[in-house]
């Protein structure tokens, strides 16, 4: 697990370009923290590294967003979701093993659908400084050769 | 088919309208583009009793269960069959490509076996047309502002299809913040009722929330997710002095923040390209304080302000139906290979 601490919103963003740039085609990434925690900020970044143009904006209400890129982006979001049920007939296993990348806010909601292969965030409120700054915990779910958290860490300390 | 000798001699162009875009499943006979002769959503509580219960209404399946019983309500309801329409209007985008292929398949099969003209109209578009069931005239160029649960956006429309993008959000549309913050305190869903409710009894001055993007470099579009944060932190600053929320308040400002951002980026638009008319669309346009304060700031710059009736704000068919009226007239008529566009954008119909 790797820990990365944000004090502002570009910073956060910085994270999630470092991310973008590093994922792979069919990389899954879990994104999970409370409300305003900061995940779409991340997602925006995430699409940068992507090489994605277009502003992302969230996905609660539509539930989901395509962006194209160097890999395109499936923007998902479960906030607004009940039941898994209505998840599967929104069709999302075809985007998890697809050609993009998928990022999925509120993961957590539903943890039984997503694929074991994918790179977990938990974004929280730092203790410290709870109004502005945000402690990530980044860590890899069922193969290690996803992603390589060394090489984010080492792109995001410097 | 349009038929304007007929319609001169008293015989109404009727629409089916077909709208399934997102959650609700909805069909509308529109006559002539502004006289709604039946206006059904799934979710509408009539509908409910007589198809038992209310079910997630997002999953393309539902639209599925719905669709035929939802249209054959709208042509009862109208007092028509299937034989009175000139046309079939449905919504082809932006929106969930397994709900808006429900719509989009059963107005193709529709428009096939019944011989009728079809056209696919863009769900956003649509909103604006709303403002064509109030019975005011709309002249052109004109702005609108669309506000709902999915999309803010502020458009400069040109005519019928010619439209621009003046503005749009960076990141949260208004309507998903205010559910957003409503669920935050508890105050269920949909969250605009409830909060405009609310706020009419709160001072808005004892918090200050955050404007975002109003100096130049923001042009005209919006952002309200920084607004979101800052409202969150106040809620949890105020539970960990463990006294009760001051509701009315935290509302009051909280509305204050994203109603002033649309209406000063509304006003911006408005003193810019000086059209005669300004509209309101969307689930937000129903917000009191919303309509109020437009109102109040775009007087003196000599604009009418317009608004659709409650009922046309969220999403609905019979602004489809209305939409698809003029593409009728105008002879846009869509293919049999029409499919579903989710990522339908406004700038290129």
């Amino acid at each position: 697990m790797l820990k990365l601490t944000s004090t502002s919103e570009d910073r956060t963003r910085e994270i999630g370009r470092c991310i973008g740039a590093l994922a792979r085609e069919g990389t899954v990434i879990a994104l999970n923290g409370e409300l305003g925690a900061g995940k779409t900020v991340l997602a925006k970044g995430i699409a940068q590294g992507l090489g994605v143009q277009d502003d992302v904006i969230s996905p609660s209400y539509v539930l989901m967003n395509i962006y194209p890129g160097r890999l395109n982006l499936y923007h998902f979001d479960f906030y607004r979701l009940e039941n898994e049920e209505e998840l599967l007939e929104l069709g999302l296993e075809e985007y998890f093993y697809g050609d993009g990348v998928v990022v999925v806010e509120w993961a957590d909601k539903f943890p039984g659908i997503l694929p074991a292969k994918r790179l977990e965030i938990e974004m929280k409120k730092s203790p410290e400084d709870p109004d502005s700054s945000r402690d990530l915990y980044v860590q890899l779910q069922g193969s290690l050769r996803l992603f390589s958290l060394k090489e984010l860490e080492k792109r995001c300390c410097l | 088919m349009f038929d304007e000798k007929g319609e001169k001699m008293g015989h109404k162009t009727l629409i089916l309208g077909i709208e399934t875009s997102c959650d609700d499943t909805a069909a509308s006979v529109v006559g002539n583009g502004r006289d709604v002769l039946s206006n059904v959503v799934s979710s509408q509580e009539s509908f409910h009793q007589r198809f038992g219960g209310i079910v997630p209404e997002i999953a393309s399946r539902r639209h599925l269960e719905v669709i035929n019983p939802v249209i054959d309500e709208a042509l009862a309801k109208a007092g028509f069959t299937f034989a009175h329409l000139d046309g079939i209007a449905v919504t082809h985008g932006p929106g969930l490509v397994g709900s808006l292929l429900v719509g989009v398949s059963a107005a193709k099969a529709l428009s096939f076996s019944l011989d009728l003209p079809l056209v696919a109209v863009n769900h956003l578009e649509g909103h604006i047309y709303a403002n064509f069931l109030t019975g005011a005239t709309i002249a052109f160029p004109l702005i609108c502002l669309i506000a709902s649960g999915g999309h803010t956006s502020l458009l400069h429309v040109k005519g019928h299809g010619q439209l621009e993008v003046l503005g749009r959000t960076r990141d949260d549309a208004a309507g998903e913040v205010f559910d957003k913050i409503a669920r935050a305190l508890g105050l269920g869903f949909p969250g605009g009722p409830v909060i405009d409710q609310l706020a009419q009894q709160g001072e808005g001055e004892k918090f200050l929330f955050p404007r975002a993007l109003m100096g130049a470099e923001g042009k005209l579009d919006f952002s309200f997710s920084g607004v979101k944060t800052a409202v969150l932190n106040r809620i949890r600053r105020e539970k960990e002095q463990g006294k009760p929320l001051p509701l009315n308040d935290l509302c009051a400002a909280f509305q204050d923040a994203v109603v002033d951002a649309l209406v000063e980026k509304s006003a911006r638009a408005v003193e810019y390209l000086q059209p005669r008319q300004f509209l309101l669309a969307g689930g937000v346009a129903a917000n009191g304080e919303l309509r109020r304060r437009l109102r109040l700031r775009l007087a003196p710059l000599e604009v009418e302000v317009i608004y659709p009736p409650l009922e046309y704000c969220t999403d609905n068919a019979a602004m489809i139906a209305a939409a698809g009226y003029y593409y009728l007239r105008q002879g846009r008529l869509a293919p049999y290979d029409l499919n579903a566009e989710p990522g339908l954008d406004l700038e290129n119909p």
